[in-house]
């Protein structure tokens, strides 16, 4: 059975893209560490439906490529819009939000 | 024709709309063309289902009509669906036909007012609204119509609103039925968890197989559809709100007090009424709040000033007929006084108008006087709408109605003897009082000047009121003066018919008939000697210790607004007076406690996204580490 | 096949490994072109075909086409870095690590009929059955998490132009 390192090359996978998401600065690089994750997740989800045989993983898969592509086209615009303001890519120079 | 049953509600609905949306930018002929042709179409279409439903009558006693689902869960399915029987058609051809006449009579009694579309807009809505309610095929749908009655009446009875005393009424108004809705709002929940159904005839033949009959929750639902009926129909407790209702214009207190509004309480009784024979109790109860409202009602319209609230009065006490009919079981009579009653209160409101009409405004009866010769045609309308309240025997509609129902009191075997006493002394205050009134206004020397008779818009629903006040009794009479029983079979396939308690013949109809007759002209022989002489000796009798305690005891309406007033009003001002203070504290230390807790939250709102990121993980980190324990 | 499956789960994690330590924009996409080839190969191994082509065609290709779009629209922050994109060192580590690949997906074709990897009946029926039938609502709310994609996307990307002017 393949699931179980399967499902801790996915749990690897999860990690690296949470360091590098918490790890950079430069926005864009935040951006690919999400689509890491994503896709960790969704090896998790194939290789739970691989494990018991079921097509419910695959059919999770098809959800999270559709919100991988969702959200990719609103944060890559959302990219454009803050490198054109404020002319950098750098997270933490987009604060203004503070509380 | 029966298909286009749906137009009838909808009709004044989308006239509602259209001088709703753009009642401002249209010119005031046209305002009155569609608020008047509305409900007249309204009427038409009314009399073209009629046509049809009689002629299909014997083949069957209801038609249904669904538009659409309203509400569709699994659970619960409430239709828009309209329910045409004996009974909702006679409501729907009052309201129409009359809602009608009151419509045409509106255009020329507002005609200079500067709300003309507003007005014309919420009268659409109140019949549209009333005729939802009388058409609904389910508790649910009656529901929307009993509350949209009530938005209408406080929009219409705050017309004015620019007189703060008028806002306050219509103030009342709604939160005084408010407390009558309410009550009927539970009842219909614990209708719908007991019987899980809102339909009308599935309530009542489930009510009927599954609460034996006297059974506590039976008492308990009519008790509660009773407090609703009582709130709309401006009975005893709840009557304080009619007669401050006068505030608004005459129009708006003819269309509430003959074909909407106050008829909602009488027609939900008649239309429940199986569920209100499965608690004799609560229908003694009925019959009593009637008397009682009756009594009170024509005591307090012997001493009042102003034209409209004693026909406010009459009204409460003529609804108080009608529950008495009802709570002794005589359904179809409470309807055919229903029917009457429509037309000659519809009438004299409609007179009394004119009368105010034609004297700038004026409606102290003290400042009125001698306007037989000055207006001759208000004279004459208004005389037959007097004489039918008072039921003038043998010519008049209100006679047949009345005797039926005081018939029916006597003979019932759910009343008692006392009650057809009170219901005999009512209707000699009854004659008191509409004769008190002819007298003061009509007779007598000149008080005020009036400045010539209403036009042709305003007299002809004055003269067709007049007509039917007359004739609509011819529909129903006694055997004893001849034998013409038409509503009654009519009503038959909807309503149990009543049965008479052995014992009861011809001999003792007829004397209980002469009874009534007599009562009711000794009232007005009685009021001809008190108001007609010049040297009034009413005035001597007001004098009289008695008379100063009866006379303001009465013109408040027996004290209940004052009571009201020092029972709830006074201790609730008192309450959050004072306990003001102490919950505010309460909230200043919520108050507190939000802002610091803000001020240590907002710290965490650091505007950078990594730090969010990481919060995030360490909360799932967190939760899953929960999980894992 | 189980060395088929580490292989693959290595070349992935040394990917993402550079993705997320590389300072290159472009060098980092490619190096992710690479997880995701390496992931699908993994999909693949694990029976499930149909994902294992979607995560190419779709991840492999239209989302990351995107960001490389992104990364050339981005121009004047990237000028500096123009130069050095084309060196060796931006494209060897990616191209080894997509030969080793190669070789893997080589192999399964030579090899042939492994038991578990073989297409043993059309599972994508299933699949679709199961995603028109009860994920039904799942795809609705698919659908209206795409609108507003798309219209956000419009949104943001027209502003831009039309203030860039």
């Amino acid at each position: 059975m393949l699931s179980t390192p399967a499902l801790l090359l996915a749990t690897m996978l999860f990690g690296l893209g949470l360091i590098g998401l918490l790890s950079r600065r430069n926005i864009l690089y935040m951006l690919l560490s999400l689509e890491i994750m994503l896709n960790a997740a969704a090896l998790a989800f194939i290789a739970g439906g691989a494990r018991w045989g079921q097509v419910d993983g695959e059919i999770m898969f098809l959800f999270i490529l559709t919100l991988a592509a969702a959200e990719v086209s609103v944060a890559l615009g959302i990219v454009l819009q803050l490198s054109y303001r404020f002319r950098t890519l750098d997270a933490d120079a987009f604060s203004e939000m503070r509380g | 024709m029966m298909n286009l049953l749906w137009l009838i509600p909808i009709l004044p609905l989308a006239g509602f709309l259209i001088l709703a949306l753009h009642g401002e930018h249209l010119s005031r002929r046209l305002v009155a063309w569609v608020g008047c042709g509305s409900v007249g179409m309204s009427a038409c279409i009314t009399a073209l289902v009629g046509v049809e439903f009689f002629h299909g009558l014997p083949d069957r006693a209801s038609y249904q009509q669904t538009m659409w689902n309203w509400i569709d869960t699994s659970e619960m399915t409430v239709g828009l669906s309209w329910h045409l029987d004996a009974l909702s058609f006679l409501m729907v051809a009052v309201i129409t036909g009359i809602g009608f006449l009151i419509h045409l009579y509106s255009t020329e009694y507002l005609s200079d007012d500067d709300g003309y579309a507003r007005f014309f807009a919420y009268m659409n809505l109140f019949v549209s609204a009333m005729l939802t309610l009388v058409l609904a095929d389910n508790l649910l749908l009656l529901y929307l119509g009993w509350e949209g009655v009530g938005l209408c009446s406080y929009l219409l009875i705050g017309f004015w609103y620019h007189k703060p005393e008028y806002g306050t009424a219509a103030q009342k108004a709604f939160i005084v039925t408010r407390i009558g809705d309410t009550a009927f709002a539970v009842g219909l929940f614990i209708i719908f968890t007991q019987l899980k159904t809102l339909s009308i005839q599935q309530v009542q033949t489930l009510a009927v197989e599954a609460w034996p009959v006297g059974s506590n929750i039976a008492m308990i639902v009519a008790v509660l559809l009773l407090i609703g009926a009582v709130g709309k129909s401006a009975q005893l407790p709840l009557q304080v709100w009619l007669p401050d209702a006068m505030a608004g214009p005459t129009p708006v207190s003819a269309l509430i007090h003959a074909a909407t509004m106050v008829t909602a309480g009488v027609y939900l009784i008649a239309r429940m009424h199986d569920l209100f024979a499965l608690a004799p109790l609560v229908q003694g109860i009925v019959a009593v709040v009637g008397l009682l409202t009756l009594l009170l009602a024509a005591s307090s319209a012997l001493v009042q000033h102003d034209i409209k609230r004693v026909l406010a009065y009459s009204t409460m006490s003529q609804i108080g007929y009608m529950f008495l009919a009802l709570g002794v079981g005589a359904w179809s009579a409470a309807l055919f006084h229903f029917l009457t009653h429509s037309c000659f209160k519809a009438l004299l409101f409609l007179a009394a108008g004119s009368v105010i009409h034609s004297l700038h405004h004026e409606q102290d009866i003290f400042r009125m006087g001698g306007l037989r010769r000055q207006l001759p045609w208000t004279f004459w309308t208004f005389l037959i709408g007097a004489a039918a309240m008072s039921g003038v025997p043998l010519i008049t509609a209100g006679f047949y109605s009345k005797d039926w129902i005081l018939w029916s009191v006597w003979s019932s075997p759910l009343s008692q003897q006392w009650m057809w006493v009170g219901a005999l002394l009512g209707a000699f205050l009854t004659g008191l009082y509409s004769f008190r009134l002819i007298f003061r206004v009509f007779f007598g020397e000149v008080r005020t000047a009036a400045h010539g008779e209403p036009g042709l818009a305003m007299r002809v629903p004055l003269v067709v009121l007049a007509g039917l006040s007359l004739s609509v009794g011819f529909l129903e009479i006694p055997h004893t003066l001849g034998g013409l029983s038409l509503f009654g079979p009519y009503l038959s396939q909807v309503l149990p018919t009543m049965e008479v308690r052995p014992g009861m013949d011809d001999s003792s109809e007829a004397f209980e008939q002469i009874a009534v007759t007599c009562s009711a002209l000794l009232g007005i022989g009685l009021a001809a000697f008190f108001f007609l002489p010049r040297v009034s000796v009413v005035d001597r009798l007001v004098g009289t210790a008695v008379g100063r305690f009866f006379v303001p005891f009465w013109q408040g309406g027996w004290g209940f607004d004052r009571l009201y007033e020092r029972a709830f009003i006074q201790p609730w001002f008192a309450l959050t007076r004072d306990a003001g203070e102490f919950l505010d504290r309460g909230y200043g230390v919520l108050v507190t406690g939000a802002e610091f807790c803000h001020v240590r939250l907002s710290r965490t709102q650091t505007g950078h996204i990594r730090w969010y990121a990481a919060t995030i993980a360490v909360g799932t980190l967190m939760l899953l580490g929960l999980f894992a324990l | 096949m189980e060395t088929l499956f580490y292989i693959a789960a290595a070349v992935t994690l040394l990917a993402t490994l550079r993705v997320i330590t590389h300072v290159h924009a472009v060098h980092a996409l490619l190096y992710l072109v690479v997880a995701l080839i390496a992931l699908s190969l993994i999909f693949y191994l694990l029976g499930a075909e149909f994902a294992a082509a979607l995560e190419i065609i779709i991840y492999g290709g239209a989302i990351m086409v995107l960001f490389i779009f992104v990364v050339m629209l981005l121009g004047p922050l990237a000028v500096e870095q123009e130069r050095t994109w084309l060196t060796p060192g931006a494209w060897v580590g990616p191209s080894i690590l997509a030969l080793v690949l190669l070789g893997e997906v080589g192999y399964l074709i030579v090899a042939g009929d492994l038991p578990a990897i073989s297409i043993q009946e059309p599972r994508q029926k299933a699949v679709s059955i199961a995603l028109f039938g009860p994920y039904i609502i799942g795809v609705e709310l698919a659908s209206m998490l795409l609108l507003p994609g798309l219209i956000g996307a419009y949104h943001l990307g027209r502003r831009l132009s039309s203030e860039a002017r």
